[in-house]
C-alpha cells in the first residue's frame, strides 16, 4: 500500500512548518512602546521546552499529513493547541522575569500562524465528525473552560495583554458588563418589537414593502454616523421629557448606542420573521384551517413553530452583529470593549487593542456556536436521499 | 451497433448493474424498463460514460468507448433527459447549436442545421429561434431538448425518461413524433422508461432490468408470450397481456379481404385502438385505409380476438 | 407605489448628492440649526468631494480584490480536486463572519501601520465573505438536469464552468458583490479611526467637536452612496437574471 497524503493536511503542515521554524514565536520589548525583538521558538523558550514544543509540532504534522482517522486528527489539533497555549505562557516568564514590570512579551506571528493552522485542523475535524448540537456546545464549554483554567493558574500572567489587564481589571469587567448589556439588551428590544412587527407585515401585505424598505435604508447609514446622529434627539428628550433623564436617557453614552443597535437589529428580525412565515408550506396552513383552527391557534401552533429556524437565524445574525458593533459605542462614550480598542489605537498600544478585540471575538464566536446549535435543534431532521 | 459486454457498476458494496451483456441493433428503438433502482438509468449512462463502469466493455460499431476522452465520446452521442435540461441562459437556437459549436462547425452549417431541426420539430424558426427556454411550453421545451440531442447528427440517441414530465396528451404526440423522426433519420435510439405502455408503443426490443440484472431482452411480443421471470410477468400485468399484444402491431398488419361499413381506420392505427373503436361503435368489422385513402380491406373482431389470444 | 416613482426618487437623490458634493455651501442654511454657537455647518477641514472619491476608491480596490479571490476560491472548492476543502471553507466563512470589523481593522494596524493599508485589508477580508458564500451557493445549487445535459452534450469541465455554471450563478454572485459593497461602504468610515482618508473623517470630526451637522452630512453621504450603488447593482442583476431565464 502506498502512502497517501491528505490535501488539507499538506496545506496545514506547510503552515505549521512556516509558523514553527521560520516565523518568530514571541516578541520581547523592553517597555510598552519601543519596537520589539522577535524570538523564534528555540530562542523564546528554555532549551528543553523549545525542543519539546518542536517535538509536539513534528508529531502533529505526521498525523496531519497522512490520511489518519478524523478522531486522531482532532486529538492532534487539540494537543497542539494546548501545547502552544502553555508554552507561550512559559515564553513570557522565560524572556521577561516577573519582577521586571516594564518589559512586555507578546505572541508574535509564528504563534498566531500555529494557532490558526491548528484551529483550522480542529474546525475541519469537527465539521467532518458532524457532532450533534449539544456536543458542539459542550466542546465550546470545554475550550472556554480550559482557557479559563490557564488564565486563573497565572501561567499567562507574563503576557503583555494580561499585563494590560492587570492594570485595569476593574474597568475591564465594568466595560465587559456594558458590552454584554448593550448587545443583549438591544437584541431583546429588537425581538420584542420586531417579532410582532414581522407578523404584522406578513398578515398586512401593503405594510410589508414600506417597513422593509425603511429598515433597509437604516442599514445603509454607517454605524458611527447613526450613533452620532442619535445624540441630538436623545439629548433633546433628556432635557425636555420629564423623567427621561432619570431612567438613563442621555445625549451621549449608552442610550444612543442602545437605540442605534436596536435600529440595526430590527431589519434581520423583521425580514426573517416575514420570510419564515412566508415559507410555511401552504398545505400545512390549509390543513390547519381545514381542521378548524382559529387564526391565533394557527399562528402559535403551526406558523411560528415552522418559521422558528428562520427567525432564529435572524436572531443569530443580530446577536453576532451587535456584539461586533457594540465596540463602536466607545466612540460616543457608550463603553464596552471598544474603549480598549480605541484607547489602544490612540496610544499605538497593540496589546491594549487586543485586550478589547480578543474578548469581543470570543464572545461573538461563542454566541454564533450556541445559536447555530439552537437553530439546528429546531429544524426537524429530514432524511436526505438521492434518487437514482 | 452497440455491444454491451459483461458490464458491471458497483458503488462500494452496492452493485447497481451486474454483469449485463446485450447487443443493440443499429437503426432500432430499444427500450430499457424496470422499477426505480433497477439500474436502468445507470446502464444507459455507461454507454456515453456519464458513469464509468466498474468492469466490462461497451463497443460502438466495434470500437471500445474508452478509446477517446469521455467528452469527445459524448459529442458523438445524442443525449436527452427528463425535464429537458435546456440551458436557461441561452436561446433555443443557441441550445440546439451546443454540440455543433463544441465540434467547431462553421457558422453557416450550424445555422442551417438549427433551422432544419426546428422545422423538423414543428417549431417555426422565425418565432422560436431567439426565444429563451422559459418562454416555451413544456412540450416545446421537450422538443428542443431532443433537437439539441440530434444536432450533431449522432448515430446513437440516448434518452432518459424523455417524456416523463409531459401530460398524457402531449406525451402521446411526442412519442408519435419520435417514431416519425427515427424512421426519417434512422438513428439508433436507446430509451429508459418505467412506463410499460410507452415501452410497448415505441420499442423494437425491450430490455427488462431488475435489481441490477438484465432479466429479459427481446421483442415486445416475446415478452408477453414467454415472460422469463415472474417479475416480467408482473411488469406486463396479467390482465393487460392481450391488449399488449394488440398494441404492438398495426391494423394494416391484420387486414383481411372483404368490405365493412363505417369510417375507415388509418393503417398505422394500432390493433388495440382498432379493437377499441369496434367495441365502442358496436361493429364487427371496420375498413382499413392506406395513407393515400385507398381501402386495403377490413379488420374483424374475430381476427383481432385470435391475434390477442395466448399463443399455442 | 407606481412604477415611475422609484426611478425619479433615485434621480433626485443622485442630483442632491452631486449638488451637495460640488457646492456644499448651498446647503449650509439647512444644517445651521444643528450646530451651536458659531461652529461651521459644513465640513471645513478638507473637500467633501475629494473625501467621497477617496472613500469610493478604497471600497472599489478592496471589493475588486475580494471578488477575484473569493470567486476563485469558491470555484476551486467546488471542483473535484478541491472538494476536500469544501466543508472546511463553509465553516471558515461562518467563523469569519463572527469577527467584528473594528477588530479586524485594529488587528491589521500592528502589521501595516496607520492609514489606508489596514483599512484596505479589513475591507478586503470582510468583503470576501458574502461574495464567497454567494458564489458557493450559486455554484452548488445549479439545476441538476442542466448540469447533466451539459455533461451529456460533451462539454469539458472547463467549458461547463465558463459556459454554463458561471453564467447561471452570475445573478447570485452579483447579489453577494452588492452586499459586500454596501457593507464595505459603511465599514470604510471606521477606517478613519486609524487615519484612513474616508468620509469617516467627517463623522469623527463631528463626534470630537460635538458637531451634529458634520456627523449627519458624513453619514448621509455614505448612506446615499450605498442606496444608489445598491440600486444600480440590483438593476444589473435583474437584467442578467431575466436573461438567464430565472424570473419568468
Amino acid at each position: 500500500m502506498s502512502i497517501r497524503f491528505d490535501k488539507l493536511g499538506v496545506v496545514i503542515a506547510l503552515l505549521v512548518a512556516y509558523g514553527a521554524l521560520a516565523a518568530p514565536f514571541a516578541t520581547f520589548r523592553a517597555n510598552r512602546i519601543v519596537p520589539g525583538d522577535a524570538k523564534t521558538i528555540l530562542e523564546a523558550l528554555p532549551a528543553g521546552a523549545g525542543a519539546a514544543l518542536l517535538g509536539v509540532m513534528v508529531a502533529a504534522t505526521v498525523v496531519i499529513l497522512l490520511k489518519t482517522p478524523t478522531f486522531l486528527r482532532l486529538a492532534a489539533a487539540a494537543a497542539s493547541l494546548v501545547a502552544i497555549a502553555l508554552f507561550i505562557g512559559m515564553a513570557a516568564t522565560h524572556l521577561a522575569p516577573p519582577e521586571n514590570a516594564y518589559a512586555r512579551v507578546s505572541p508574535a506571528s509564528g504563534f498566531w500562524i500555529l494557532l490558526f493552522a491548528f484551529a483550522l485542523l480542529a474546525a475541519d475535524s469537527i465539521t467532518r465528525l458532524k457532532p450533534r448540537p449539544v456536543v458542539r456546545v459542550l466542546l465550546l464549554l470545554v475550550t472556554l473552560g480550559g482557557a479559563a483554567v490557564i488564565l486563573m493558574s497565572g501561567l499567562w500572567d507574563g503576557l503583555s495583554i494580561l499585563k494590560e489587564y492587570a492594570g485595569r481589571a476593574d474597568v475591564f469587567w465594568l466595560e465587559a458588563g456594558r458590552h454584554v448589556t448593550l448587545a443583549l439588551g438591544s437584541l431583546a428590544a429588537s425581538v420584542i418589537v420586531g417579532l410582532p412587527l414581522g407578523i404584522l407585515c406578513h398578515r398586512v401585505e401593503p405594510l410589508r414593502d414600506g417597513v422593509l424598505n425603511t429598515l433597509n435604508l437604516i442599514q445603509t447609514i454607517p454605524s458611527i454616523a447613526l450613533f452620532g446622529i442619535l445624540i441630538a434627539p436623545l439629548g433633546w428628550i433628556a432635557v425636555n421629557v420629564p423623567g427621561a433623564a432619570a431612567i438613563g436617557i442621555r445625549g451621549i453614552g449608552a442610550a444612543p448606542a442602545f437605540v442605534a443597535l436596536f435600529l440595526y437589529s430590527l431589519l434581520p428580525v423583521v425580514a426573517n420573521t416575514v420570510v419564515g412565515l412566508a415559507g410555511v408550506p401552504r398545505e400545512a396552513n390549509e390543513a390547519a384551517r381545514g381542521i378548524g383552527m382559529t387564526d391565533r391557534q394557527r399562528l402559535f401552533g403551526i406558523e411560528l413553530p415552522l418559521a422558528m429556524p428562520v427567525i432564529l437565524t435572524g436572531i443569530r445574525i443580530v446577536l453576532v452583529q451587535n456584539i461586533g458593533l457594540a465596540t463602536i459605542a466607545a466612540l460616543i462614550g457608550g463603553g464596552g470593549f471598544g474603549v480598549f480598542v480605541f484607547q489602544g489605537i490612540g496610544q499605538t498600544a497593540m496589546d491594549l487593542v487586543l485586550l478589547g478585540a480578543v474578548p469581543t471575538v470570543v464572545l461573538a464566536f461563542a454566541a454564533a456556536i450556541v445559536l447555530d446549535s439552537l437553530i439546528e435543534m429546531n429544524v426537524p431532521r429530514r432524511e436526505r436521499g438521492r434518487t437514482a | 451497433m452497440i455491444e454491451i459486454d459483461g458490464i458491471t457498476k458497483r458503488y462500494d458494496d452496492n452493485t447497481v448493474v451486474n454483469n449485463v451483456t446485450m447487443t443493440i441493433e443499429p437503426r432500432t428503438v430499444t427500450v430499457i424498463v424496470g422499477t426505480s433502482g433497477s439500474g436502468k438509468t445507470t446502464l444507459l449512462r455507461m454507454i456515453n460514460r456519464l458513469v464509468e463502469p466498474t468492469s466490462g466493455t461497451i463497443r460502438l460499431d466495434g470500437e471500445d468507448n474508452h478509446t477517446m476522452p469521455g467528452y469527445e465520446l459524448r459529442r458523438r452521442i445524442g443525449y436527452a433527459i427528463q425535464g429537458h435540461g435546456l440551458f436557461p441562459h441561452r436561446t433555443v437556437a443557441q441550445n440546439i447549436a451546443t454540440v455543433p459549436v463544441l465540434l467547431g462547425w462553421d457558422r453557416a452549417r450550424i445555422d442551417a442545421k438549427v433551422a432544419e431541426l426546428l422545422a423538423l420539430f414543428q417549431l417555426d424558426p422565425t418565432l422560436f429561434a431567439a426565444r429563451f427556454p422559459h418562454e416555451l411550453s413544456g412540450g416545446q421545451q421537450q422538443r428542443v431538448g431532443v433537437a439539441r440531442a440530434l444536432a450533431a447528427e449522432p448515430n446513437v440517441l440516448l434518452m432518459d425518461e424523455p417524456f416523463g414530465a409531459l401530460d398524457p396528451i402531449i406525451r402521446a404526440k411526442a412519442q408519435a413524433d419520435l417514431l416519425d423522426i427515427q424512421r426519417l433519420l434512422k438513428t439508433t435510439i436507446v430509451l429508459v422508461t418505467h412506463d410499460m405502455d410507452e415501452a410497448f408503443h415505441l420499442a423494437d426490443k425491450i430490455a427488462v432490468m431488475d435489481k441490477g440484472e438484465l432479466v429479459q431482452y427481446g421483442a415486445p411480443a416475446e415478452l408477453v408470450k414467454n415472460p422469463a421471470t415472474e417479475f416480467v410477468e408482473t411488469l406486463i400485468g396479467a390482465s393487460e397481456r392481450p391488449f399488449r399484444l394488440l398494441s404492438i402491431e398495426t391494423a394494416g398488419e391484420a387486414v383481411e379481404p372483404g368490405t365493412a361499413d363505417g369510417k375507415p381506420l388509418p393503417e398505422a392505427t394500432s390493433q388495440r385502438d382498432a379493437l377499441s373503436e369496434m367495441l365502442w361503435t358496436g361493429r364487427h368489422a371496420l375498413p382499413v385505409a392506406a395513407a393515400d385513402g385507398r381501402i386495403l380491406g377490413r379488420v374483424t373482431l374475430e381476427g383481432l380476438t385470435r391475434r390477442a389470444a395466448k399463443p399455442q | 407605489m407606481r412604477a415611475w416613482v422609484p426611478p425619479i426618487l433615485r434621480a433626485v437623490l443622485l442630483a442632491v448628492l452631486i449638488a451637495f458634493l460640488v457646492s456644499p455651501g448651498w446647503f449650509s442654511p439647512l444644517l445651521k440649526p444643528l450646530v451651536q454657537d458659531n461652529a461651521p455647518a459644513i465640513y471645513n477641514q478638507g473637500s467633501l468631494l475629494t473625501l467621497t472619491l477617496l472613500h469610493l476608491r478604497i471600497v472599489a480596490i478592496a471589493t475588486a480584490g475580494a471578488i477575484v479571490v473569493a470567486v476563485t476560491l469558491a470555484i476551486l472548492v467546488t471542483r473535484p480536486f478541491g472538494a476536500e476543502f469544501l466543508p472546511l471553507s463553509r465553516s471558515l466563512v461562518n467563523v469569519g463572519q463572527t469577527f467584528p470589523p473594528v477588530a479586524v481593522l485594529a488587528l491589521a494596524v500592528p502589521a501595516l501601520g496607520f492609514g489606508e493599508k489596514p483599512t484596505l485589508v479589513a475591507l478586503f477580508l470582510y468583503g470576501l465573505l458574502p461574495i464567497f458564500e454567494n458564489t458557493l451557493t450559486g455554484l452548488t445549487t445549479l439545476p441538476v438536469s442542466v448540469m447533466e445535459a451539459a455533461r451529456g452534450s460533451g462539454m469539458t469541465e472547463r467549458q461547463r464552468l465558463f459556459k454554463v455554471e458561471l453564467p447561471l450563478a452570475m445573478p447570485v454572485i452579483l447579489a453577494g458583490i452588492r452586499l459586500s459593497v454596501v457593507i464595505s461602504l459603511a465599514t470604510a468610515t471606521i477606517g478613519s479611526t486609524v487615519a484612513a482618508k474616508t468620509l469617516g473623517e467627517v463623522i469623527i470630526a463631528g463626534l470630537q467637536s460635538n458637531n451634529i451637522a458634520f456627523v449627519l452630512q458624513g453619514g448621509l453621504i455614505v448612506g446615499a452612496l450605498a442606496v444608489l450603488i445598491y440600486d444600480g447593482l440590483s438593476a444589473i442583476e435583474r437584467v442578467l437574471a431575466r436573461r438567464a431565464g430565472l424570473f419568468s
